[in-house]
């Protein structure tokens, strides 16, 4: 009965429903063949993708269309190193161009030590990417008020940050991230900053849609198992949102009846 | 024939005057299905690469999916 609720609760992303809750990235692997199995073993339908030149030097190159099959797995192709709106809009018409992928999940970064998005940019740049008929995830950062603007210009998922990009932090603001998802019908998917599974089951008990994650798991040790360990979590944390947890008080509540005590 | 210089990912390529966009994509070995192409950043239907003529200083950039986050 319950796993039977757990499967008909899907995430749902432009009207595109995915049973998975995670999303993962495909940056950082030593090789593609460990991509495509930490993956597998993330039960991930969804993977971010980056554009760049072929290298046309070395015509044997693997190609990662070689390794997951974009037919079973969704590519999210992403704008990774973009820093201003016109090379994502650049970036994401090329890639809409190469398989005809109108899911895109768009960032364009302000700064490259913190690597921050310009939200200024990044909003401009998804007016125009709705307009022009993609479906736009973003990566934002943990601001309402700015979450707020890019469902007003068309998105359809909002991305915040969970700190940043490639820090292992953990969720910085989560009093901002339940304020983001409180105020939005769009799904709400913490992107970027996770350094372990536990942080993956906080962004879903706080009531977020989904999470993505990249370097948690492509540079963690044992990156199958940690693909595992963050599977579990997003499911761990997605069964206790919706089970709903008991009150926090401040003194003790016994567990055991304290009538009849010898 | 003359010999043309374009732009090919960055690097230079010496091809001939007006010679087919489609026979370069051949001679490089590109899997056509699994890329876009810009030329002068412009984005190229794939379907008619066989009509386009390269000229001197043409600009092109052949993309694919790569891993990222």
């Amino acid at each position: 009965m319950e796993e039977d609720n757990l499967k008909k609760d899907k995430l749902i992303i432009a009207k595109k429903k995915f049973v998975s809750r995670l999303i993962v990235g495909t940056g950082k692997y030593k090789s593609m063949s460990e991509c495509a199995k930490a993956i597998k073993f993330s039960g991930a339908e969804i993977v971010t993708v980056a554009v760049r030149r072929v290298n046309i030097s070395n015509k044997n190159k693997p190609l990662l269309m070689d390794y997951i099959d974009p037919k079973k797995i969704t590519y999210l192709p992403n704008t990774a190193g973009c820093f201003n709106s016109k090379d994502a809009l650049r970036t994401l018409r090329l890639a809409r161009e190469i398989g005809g992928w109108k899911l895109v999940k768009l960032e364009v970064l302000g700064d490259k030590t913190n690597l921050f998005p310009d939200m200024i940019e990044t909003l401009k740049t998804t007016e125009v990417l709705a307009k022009e008929g993609f479906k736009v995830m973003v990566y934002c950062n943990d601001d309402p008020l700015m979450a707020k603007h890019l469902e007003n210009s068309g998105a359809d998922a909002i991305m915040p940050l969970a700190a940043p990009i490639g820090s292992g932090l953990g969720i910085l603001n989560k009093i901002n991230i339940q304020i983001i998802r409180k105020q939005t019908k769009l799904p709400v998917i913490i992107d970027a900053g996770l350094g372990q599974a536990s942080d993956a089951t906080i962004a879903m008990e706080l009531g977020c849609d989904g999470v993505l994650v990249n370097t948690a798991i492509a540079k963690a040790k044992k990156p199958f198992e940690m693909a595992l360990a963050f599977k579990n979590a997003v499911v761990a944390g997605r069964q206790s949102y919706n089970s709903g947890r008991i009150g926090k008080t401040l003194m003790g509540n016994p567990s055991s009846p304290t009538e009849g005590i010898i | 024939m003359k010999k043309i210089k374009i732009k090919v990912n960055g690097k230079v390529k010496t091809v001939l005057n007006n010679s087919k966009l489609s026979i370069l994509l051949n001679n490089l070995n590109i899997p056509i299905k699994k890329v876009a192409i810009e030329l002068n950043q412009e984005i190229i239907d794939k379907k008619k690469t066989n009509n386009i003529k390269l000229k001197r200083n043409d600009k092109i950039e052949i993309v694919h999916f790569i891993g990222g986050g």
